[in-house]
Order: structure tokens, then C-alpha cells, then sequence
């Protein structure tokens, strides 16, 4: 086997043993990048002197003893999250030179444990799609098939991790953006609690959903990496002080017993058949494994979509004032007034989509129209976040699948905003209520990965890895590798 | 909900976007389009339900106002980012014309 595809897990077992060096690990990283990345297009900038002087002082830490879980392991940030002495652009062109002056709380807490950051990984422009195709540089390709998009928003991060250009990524979830591209790349991806990991030094676009999360290749590396980025930041203050547990600790646990909630509702109209029949199987799994599953009603959970896109561009609206071409960032010099540098820098900045949701959020917080949208709209979030709590207060999970289908064409939908914010339906109910919810690989249409997603109680990653983890323990799907 | 030309322009001007004509005329109707679309909340029923803003059931996170030294190299990074810099501060068009 290749380095590069090494788990985590596998890797760290070959380093303690010093069967292997973190320098031979992201040579083998760096090289898969240079052989692919031209095909895939995950990376927008690759720091690799950075990464070798890494690998070197991991491998240094390692001579003298330490045995950290992620000690030279390599791996690939969303570029929407602060990378110091790096560039990072969120994949806008309102950012082009922007160099972060600081590192992110996550950055800081994997640079501490020896994690070797190897690029910055493709996305949609700050956050906002689901396909990476609103990316100012470029869209990414999907390993699988080189037609279809990757998922977003963290396409790139998703990408690079189903061709094995790294160990593992970090992305970003607002609104599905770590599940959705997980799920069309057959990776695993968590999207953690709200607040579980910091959020200071990410690109915010919806304060009140954003969550960073690791993409891995196995539900085991998804632990390991949690476990580094979780916990209370002084500098977040909607981080609440609570323990993080030892995630490695229950992952193989019995679930025989457990009590599975599967809303009707997403098992009906819109969802693709053979992404039915994937899923229902992988139920089936579950079932012969001894967990019980219910059948539950969310009648709320069909308004996710208009209330996310209220809340989200309302928030982004205000988020995204903070580029206005004063203090960093692309700054029109053709400028006759102080207006004008806002104006002309946001409107040549700022890419098709971002300008349409700042729009949106301008519009329905603007002067009569705020109780009517935005107020309405957190007002049915409560009715969302209520049934799901009251459900999953009798479950230990829910079920669904990730997305509705399977990765879909590239420009299939990038004309039609709306279609697009339906590709959210199936992530905005866990993201609007801050829960847990991971996706794994559980089977293949046609050639290409489907995903299921298990949404867990607040603070309750443990119980959603445990049960993902089995699963992954009794198939075989994550361990497929697309042919490229 | 068909927005009219004038309204899109005043949008644009409340978010500080100069946006071409082409771009006026494509939000408008997309725009349009997505405010239909979430018109459907007005079905639910919401008269004794409060707002969530948040989920974290945190409030009021307090901690004591003082100086912190900020990292000297990290200050001067960022400001090393603005277009333009006179003695340490970053200079902007005059604001009263």
C-alpha cells in the first residue's frame, strides 16, 4: 500500500514503530497531489516547504518519545480557515492576496498535536453552494467521476481525500457543507455539534450554523481527529465549557438495542430511487446487528430550506459587510469617494453567488420586511429544533440519507439558484438545530458513492461514532478507492 | 413576489454593491423566484413560539474587559494586508465631501 492512502490510524501505528518517517508520509502526499491534483483541482495553494519543515520537526517529536494521535500526520485545510503566513482566499476574489496574519483556534490546536498541514483545499466562494462550483478559481472534479462536482461546500477537502492526497481534511459545515461533498465523494464526514470546536479564525457566514468539521476515510480517523479539534475556546464565546469525551474510547461498542428514528419524510418524494434502496439495505444492516428502528414524523422539517435560506443570508449579509475593500482584500483604486471603494470593490469582488445571498439577507432584513421573514423564520427554527429534540430525546439516532441523489453533473444546476439550495434539504434540519450528524459511504448507484447520515443528540458525538463506526467495522464501502 | 427594478437597485445600494445592469435584471428575477419559494412559511403557525437565535443555550458569556497583548508579528502582518498604510494606520478616503 501507498502511504498515502494510509488511514490515521495505520499511519500513526507505522510512525510509533518508525517503520515509517511523517517526511516519507508527506513526500507521499505531496507527490499524489502532483500526480492527480491537475485532474481532481482540490488544492488552491499547496504549501509544501511549509509541510516538509513540519514533517521534519513531527519527526524530531517523535524521536525524543511523544506519540500524539495526529504526530506528523498530513492533511488539507478548507481555505476559508486561517492559515498564519499562508494564503487564503475562501476561494473569492475579494481575498486573492490575502495572507492570514493568525491561525484559526483548529489550526492551532493541530499544529500543536504535529498534524502537518499540506495545501488549502477548493470550495465554493465563502461557503456558499453545494457543488465547489462557485468557486472564483475553478471548479473541483469528483474522483469518482471526473464530470460530476464533488458536493460543497468543502468540495475540495472531500476530493483530496478520495484521492488520497492526504490522511484526512477539515472542512466546514453551515448547512451540509462537510456531509453533502462527503457523501458525493464516499468519504466520511462530521459535522460536530454547534460550539463543539471553536470557530475563531473561520471565514464566518452563518454565525449561528457554523461548525468546522474532519473529513477522513474511516469513521475511526473521524474520533481521532475530533477529539484534537473539540472544545471550549476562550476567544468563541458560543463554545460551552463542556468535556470533551475520549471518542476513541466506546467506538466499537455493542449496538445491539439501540433505537434508530427514520423520519417518513425523507424517505419519500425527491429522494432518488436507487439512493432508497441503498440506504434501506444499509437499514437492513443495522437491523441484522440488533438495533430497532421507529418510524417518526417531523412535519417541520420540509420548512428547513426557507427558513435556512432567511437565517443564512441574512447573516451572511451582515458577515460579509467586513470586506469593503478598507483594511485588506481586493480595494478598487478607481475610486471617486469613500462609497465608491465599498461599492466598486464588493461589486467586482464578490462572485455571482455572494452578491445574491448579501441580496437576499439585505432584502429581508431591510426596513418592514424583518418580521415577516426574518423573525418568521427563527420562530419555525424553533419548531424544527423542538421536534427533533422531543424525537431523539426516546432515539439514539436518526437516520437519513445524506443527499437526495448522487453527485450530480457539473453545470446541471449552476444556473438555477433555487434547485440548488434544494440540494440542502436533507442537511438544514441538523444544521439549524446545532446537532451532531456524520456521513458515511454505504453503497454505490451506478458507480457512484451514496451516503447516509446519522444525526445524533447534542454534545452526543460519541453515540453517533460508535454507531457509524460499527457499520463500518460489518461493510466494506468506505474502503473503496476510485480509479484515477 | 416580483421584485421591480427600483427595488433591486435600492437592495444593492443598502448592501453596497454596484452591480452592472445585466446583474440587476438576473437577481431580480432570481430573487423573485427565491422569496416565492420561501413564502410557504406563512402556513405555519407560529403565534406562541419564540424566536431561536441560537442553540447553544449558553447566555450572556461574560469575561473581564482587559488589554491583551496581541502577538507584535501578527499586528503587523494585518496591517500589512491594507491597500493602503501611512504610519501604522490605514488610510481611507475622506469621509465628508
Amino acid at each position: 500500500m501507498k502511504l498515502n492512502e494510509l488511514t490515521i490510524k495505520q499511519a500513526r501505528a507505522l510512525l510509533l514503530k518508525k517503520e515509517i518517517t511523517s517526511v516519507e508520509l508527506t513526500e507521499a502526499c505531496l507527490g499524489r497531489i502532483k500526480e492527480v491534483d491537475d485532474k481532481v483541482k482540490a488544492c488552491l495553494t499547496v504549501c509544501e516547504e511549509i509541510a516538509m519543515s513540519e514533517a521534519k520537526k513531527a519527526d524530531e517529536r517523535i524521536a525524543n518519545g511523544e506519540t500524539g494521535e495526529l504526530l506528523g500526520i498530513p492533511y488539507i485545510a478548507k481555505d476559508n480557515i486561517l492559515t498564519k503566513g499562508i494564503r487564503t482566499t475562501a476561494a473569492s476574489k475579494i481575498l486573492d492576496n490575502y495572507i492570514a496574519p493568525f491561525d484559526a483556534t483548529i489550526i492551532k490546536k493541530l499544529k500543536k498535536a504535529g498534524a502537518v498541514l499540506l495545501a488549502k483545499a477548493n470550495m465554493d466562494e465563502f461557503a456558499h453552494g453545494a457543488s465547489t462550483e462557485n468557486s472564483a478559481y475553478g471548479l473541483t472534479h469528483n474522483p469518482w467521476d471526473f464530470d460530476r462536482v464533488p458536493g460543497g461546500s468543502s468540495g475540495g477537502s472531500a476530493a483530496a481525500v478520495a484521492a488520497d492526497m492526504c490522511l484526512f481534511s477539515l472542512g466546514t459545515d453551515t448547512g451540509g457543507s462537510v456531509r453533502c461533498p462527503a457523501s458525493f465523494c464516499g468519504v466520511t464526514g462530521m459535522k460536530p455539534t454547534y460550539g463543539r470546536s471553536s470557530r475563531f479564525g473561520l471565514m464566518a457566514m452563518t454565525s449561528s450554523t457554523d461548525v468546522p468539521g474532519p473529513i477522513t476515510k474511516t469513521v475511526e480517523d473521524s474520533a481521532i481527529v475530533l477529539g484534537v479539534m473539540a472544545g471550549n475556546d476562550k476567544n468563541d464565546a458560543s463554545t460551552p465549557d463542556e468535556k470533551v469525551p475520549d471518542y476513541n474510547k466506546d467506538l466499537s461498542k455493542n449496538i445491539k438495542g439501540l433505537k434508530i428514528g427514520v423520519p417518513e419524510i425523507f424517505f419519500g418524494e425527491g429522494l432518488n430511487k436507487d439512493v432508497k434502496e441503498i440506504v434501506n439495505i444499509a437499514i437492513k444492516k443495522y437491523k441484522d446487528l440488533g438495533v430497532e428502528f421507529i418510524s417518526i414524523k417531523l412535519p417541520h422539517a420540509k420548512y428547513g430550506i426557507p427558513v435556512y435560506y432567511i437565517i443564512t443570508p441574512s447573516e451572511i449579509s451582515s458577515n460579509l459587510a467586513r470586506f469593503d475593500g478598507i483594511r485588506y482584500g481586493f480595494s478598487e483604486k478607481e475610486s471617486k469617494n469613500l462609497l465608491e471603494v465599498y461599492t466598486k470593490s464588493r461589486g467586482k469582488g464578490f462572485g455571482a453567488e455572494a452578491k445574491r445571498r448579501i441580496m437576499l439577507g439585505t432584502y429581508v432584513l431591510s426596513a418592514g420586511y424583518y418580521d415577516a421573514y426574518y423573525l418568521k423564520a427563527q420562530k419555525v427554527r424553533t419548531k424544527i429544533k423542538e421536534e427533533l429534540d422531543n424525537e431523539l430525546e426516546k432515539l439514539d439516532a436518526i437516520l437519513i440519507p445524506t443527499q437526495p441523489t448522487t453527485a450530480f453533473k457539473i453545470g446541471e444546476q449552476s444556473d438555477d439558484p433555487l434547485k440548488m439550495y434544494l440540494e440542502d434539504i436533507y442537511q438544514a434540519p441538523a444544521s439549524l438545530s446545532g446537532l451532531p450528524a456524520i456521513s458515511i459511504p454505504c453503497g454505490f448507484a451506478k458507480d457512484l458513492p451514496v451516503g447516509m447520515q446519522l444525526i445524533g443528540k447534542r454534545f452526543d458525538e460519541e453515540k453517533i461514532f460508535n454507531i457509524a463506526n460499527v457499520y463500518q467495522e460489518n461493510t466494506d464501502f468506505h474502503l473503496q478507492k476510485p480509479k484515477i | 413576489m416580483k421584485l421591480t427594478k427600483k427595488e433591486i437597485e435600492h437592495i444593492a445600494t443598502l448592501a453596497r454593491l454596484k452591480l452592472t445592469d445585466e446583474e440587476l435584471k438576473k437577481y431580480g428575477s432570481q430573487l423573485s423566484d427565491v422569496l416565492s419559494y420561501i413564502d410557504q412559511l406563512k402556513e405555519v403557525d407560529t403565534e406562541d413560539t419564540e424566536p431561536t437565535a441560537q442553540v447553544t443555550g449558553l447566555q450572556n458569556v461574560l469575561r473581564e474587559d482587559v488589554i491583551e497583548d496581541w502577538d507584535k508579528q501578527e499586528i503587523k502582518e494585518a496591517l500589512k494586508m491594507a491597500p493602503e498604510i501611512e504610519d501604522r494606520q490605514i488610510k481611507v478616503k475622506r469621509v465628508l465631501d
